[in-house]
């Protein structure tokens, strides 16, 4: 990849899809390249499981259609992964072709299959035969919409309580639309809708309605709210106008006009996650004249995927390791600077990372026009409270195996049930705790009939 | 650097690549293009009355996502004007005194139409002639091509008309569409043909258009059926020139066609009895220029080997070619799967699980490593696991000491006759 040609002229055109897809002759020259192995590794490495020699072998002989149908069948949220998966961790680092020439495209190869079915205007499934029960699902992120699909195939009323003005969570809001444009977050919402499942949008849970409504209403519930917004960083001048939450950030540049406000700016964002590159690069496709991400470890503990790293330094993006801000300064209400320490790496913690110790009098000041946190995200815990259910510090308790909580008829998965060492951050995990809480609902309301 | 150079039925050319009588001979330009590329002969585009071709004439079958896997035509012989090609041949082989150009023909079965073209190519210093009796689509409803070559008697009589007249020496082409191709190739031999060139096309249908319901091609519409080459003949083909070439009564020197592509396949067929070969599918693919590997891998593999000649190879193989009932019953090879090389796909498993003998057992090794292993006593060495390993050196067809000494089932036979045992002892 070369080093991105940034439109000043035209910012909008900085936030079109990065990567062009497989031409028709690339993916079939990648897909007759494929083994078509039996009980292939790169299904096992996928979480949700795509029969993937499967899916190639039908682009190889032109059934795009059941291309599309095998990848979605496995993950309802297959156009989005095929385009955030860390597939040279999943299935491509799996392919037997690593050990024999190159991998496999998994990745590409399902975007074309997906692309095709979009572009096409193609719905894949059908509704089931209605059994008379109905779900709520909580949040209609890819785990909420995975559980919808199944559910609504085994034939249950199922209504999706979404808060924002499209279902998708964080495929629709946060992931950068040059990555993931919002169209494909939309036709993998409308698959769903296409199945008699009802999403009820702008419909808050807690404050449109009541936890105790949906708990009486329904069958079962499930709660896949995934995360809130960016926590405090407890230092001074938090509140000055050019401080934003790296969520919102990149939320923004997807619902609203691109603007010029960060144009020759000078951008700090604080973490070193994928949410923390995603605001850096979208910092850059603004128009930021220097945009430097602040992490207090080094390469070594940064959680962002290696490809993510890589994107943003061809971006132009400065890492500044072993560093953490101290304030914020302002100057008549606006950000002009952050105050920031050197640190150096203490000794491995419980979780096994090494703790950053403050370097004393190595402060120093970098003159910045904006700064954006990206450390982590905070949880909804007055809904999880409200829920009545078990959960600590906003990880929802859940029974590994059914992903049911402490209320029998309330399951959870997604985000919300991610941390202390429990579950998985990856959207393609997300679907995939979708699928299982659907079959463990299924399960308990339906006992007598087969499983899926 | 070996000697290249060949010598079929006193036709001497520098190289054993000649391209066969079809669209890349079609005209002087092409044919001198040809030679500056590095081709040792060229059999000119069939010559006879001039005719009309349709438009369009070729198909391809891919395969999986390879192009020209197959070739289909329905173009007849030459539709340009005799005289014009005379000139040109006189012209090119003036250019070229050391290539040879052979002149193929196709007449109607009469013996004065055959003296008269005979005479008439001859005269503008052909240096051989080359009858074609096997064009098997339009040519042939009209009585000639592969409607001649079909009837061995008309083979025969055709070629004997021919070498009433002929000066230099006559190949006769022989059509695959038969059932037993030593019929024909024995009546050319009776007719006194100087050498048999095989295969010509297998007919076909390429394909038909699943949207349009059409045939591939099709000429407004309609269809006919054409004749197949290209790399898939060449197993049809190979067995064909070796069944010529270890039949006694077929004594005469084979020019090898039929999908040849490369230099190697070319040493096939000289090990399998062809004296030199004829190329035209892979140069419509990819133009004249790829002689010149052809050449150079030939030259190489003769130099590697410690051959001089060319010439030494030709119908080595032919001994190792027999019939069934030659082969030892007491020869066995089991499958050995090399788990260092093996990448684990699993085909050679699924393969012989679902089409085979189910000897080939997935396991796991002692540190929880997935291995393949061949279960011998139930393998009968038929090596579709080693053909479906997409990996090189992962499995080893091995031998087995022999418990008894070699038997055929044609000595096996005579033995028990020998016992004069009435009982069938076949199960």
């Amino acid at each position: 990849m070369s080093l991105i040609r940034i439109s000043y002229e035209d910012l909008s055109r900085n936030f079109e899809e990065v990567e062009a897809g497989l031409s028709n002759r690339e993916a079939l020259e990648e897909a007759n390249r494929c083994l078509y192995c039996y009980d292939a590794p790169c299904i096992q490495a996928c979480p949700t499981g795509i029969d993937v020699p499967t899916f190639i072998k039908k682009i190889a002989s032109g059934n795009l259609k059941g291309s599309a149908k095998t990848i979605m069948s496995a993950n309802p949220v297959g156009a989005s992964c095929s385009r955030v998966c860390p597939t040279e961790e999943l299935c491509e680092g799996a392919c037997v072709l690593n050990h024999a020439t190159k991998p496999i495209m998994i990745g590409n190869l399902q975007r074309y299959a997906t692309d095709w079915a979009m572009k096409n205007e193609k719905i894949l499934f059908s509704v089931g035969e209605k059994i008379g029960k109905s779900v709520a699902i909580v949040g209609g992120g890819p785990a909420g919409l995975s559980a919808a699909r199944e559910l609504a195939l085994l034939g249950y009323d199922v209504t999706i309580f979404e808060a924002e003005e499209k279902a998708g969570g964080l495929n629709t809001y946060g992931i950068v639309s040059f990555r993931l444009p919002k169209a494909v977050s939309y036709w993998e919402v409308e698959q769903v809708a296409s199945m008699d499942v009802e999403i009820r949008t702008n419909t808050r849970v807690g404050r449109d309605i009541s936890v105790k409504e949906i708990l009486d209403s329904y069958d079962a519930v499930l709660l896949a709210i995934g995360m809130a917004h960016v926590p405090a960083l407890g230092i001074p001048g938090e509140e000055l106008a050019g401080v934003f939450d790296a969520i919102e950030f990149v939320k923004e540049t997807k619902t609203k006009p691109i603007t010029d406000a960060l144009l020759g700016k000078k951008v700090a964002v604080i973490g070193a996650g994928n949410t923390a590159i995603d605001a850096a690069t979208c910092s850059v496709r603004l128009g930021a004249e220097n945009v430097k991400i602040l992490y207090r470890r080094t390469l070594e503990e940064m959680t962002a995927y290696d490809f993510e790293y890589d994107f943003a330094k061809q971006d132009g993006v400065e890492f500044r390791w072993l560093t953490a801000p101290n304030k914020i300064i302002g100057h008549e209400g606006k950000v002009v600077g952050i105050e920031c320490m050197k640190m150096e790496l203490g000794e491995p913690r419980e979780d096994g990372r090494r703790r950053p110790v403050p370097i004393k009098g190595s402060e120093f000041t970098l003159e910045v026009d904006a700064v954006i946190k990206a450390i982590g995200q905070s949880r909804y815990l007055d809904l999880i409270e409200a829920f009545e259910i078990e959960h600590d510090g906003g990880v929802v308790t859940i029974n590994p195996e059914t992903f049911q909580t402490t209320n029998a008829k309330v399951f959870a998965c997604g985000d919300v049930i991610f941390g202390k060492g429990q579950g998985e951050a990856m959207v393609v995990s997300a679907a995939q705790q979708g699928k299982k809480s659907a079959y463990s609902i299924h399960q308990l309301l339906m006992p007598t009939m087969e499983t899926v | 650097m070996a000697d290249l150079s060949i010598n079929l039925a006193c036709i001497k050319s520098p190289n054993p690549f000649w391209l066969a009588s079809a669209p890349p001979t079609n005209s002087g330009y092409q044919v001198q293009r040809a030679f500056e590329a590095g081709w040792g002969g060229a059999v000119w585009k069939t010559l006879g009355e001039p005719i009309i071709n349709t438009s369009s004439r070729f198909a391809a079958v891919s395969f999986n996502g390879q192009r020209v896997a197959g070739f289909n035509n329905i173009e007849l012989i030459t539709d340009r004007p005799l005289e014009v090609n005379l000139k040109e041949i006189y012209e090119t082989k003036k250019r070229f005194p050391n290539h040879a150009i052979i002149a193929s023909l196709m007449v109607e079965p009469q013996q004065d139409k055959w003296h008269e073209i005979v005479k008439k190519v001859e005269a503008v210093g052909v240096d051989g002639l080359e009858l074609n009796f096997g064009c098997p689509h339009g040519m042939a409803e009209r009585g000639m091509g592969a409607a001649s070559g079909q009837v061995p008697a008309l083979v025969e009589k055709q070629t004997f008309w021919v070498k009433e007249v002929a000066q230099t020496p006559v190949i006769v082409k022989l059509t695959p569409n038969i059932t037993d191709i030593t019929v024909t190739a024995e009546a050319a031999v009776q007719g006194g043909a100087d050498a048999i060139s095989m295969i010509n096309t297998i007919n076909s249908l390429a394909g038909v258009d699943i949207h349009s319901w059409n045939t591939i091609p099709h000429v407004a519409g309609k269809g006919a059926h054409g004749g197949y080459c290209g790399p898939a003949v060449k197993p049809i083909a190979l067995h064909m020139v070796g069944e010529c070439a270890r039949n006694p009564r077929v004594n005469i020197p084979i020019s090898g066609i039929g999908g040849i592509s490369n230099w190697e396949n070319a040493i096939e067929f000289m090990l399998m009895g062809a004296t030199g070969v004829q190329v035209c599918t892979a140069a419509m693919h990819h133009g004249f220029r790829i002689v010149e590997d052809m050449i150079e891998g030939l030259n190489n593999y003769l130099d590697e080997k410690g051959i001089a000649s060319v010439s030494e190879i030709v119908g080595k193989a032919v001994p190792k070619y027999s019939d069934w009932g030659d082969l030892d019953l007491n020869y066995k090879v089991v499958a050995r799967i090399n788990n260092d090389v093996c990448i684990n796909c699993n085909k050679c498993h699924i393969a012989c699980e679902d089409t085979s003998h189910q000897c080939i057992d997935m396991l796991k090794d002692g540190k929880g490593n997935s291995i393949l292993r061949v279960r011998e006593e139930d393998c009968v060495g038929c090596n579709l696991c080693s053909i479906v390993c997409p990996v090189d050196g992962a499995i080893d067809l091995v031998e087995l000491p022999n418990e008894f000494p070699p038997m055929t089932w044609n000595e096996r036979q005579a033995a028990i006759g020998a016992l004069g045992c009435a009982v069938d002892t076949v199960k």
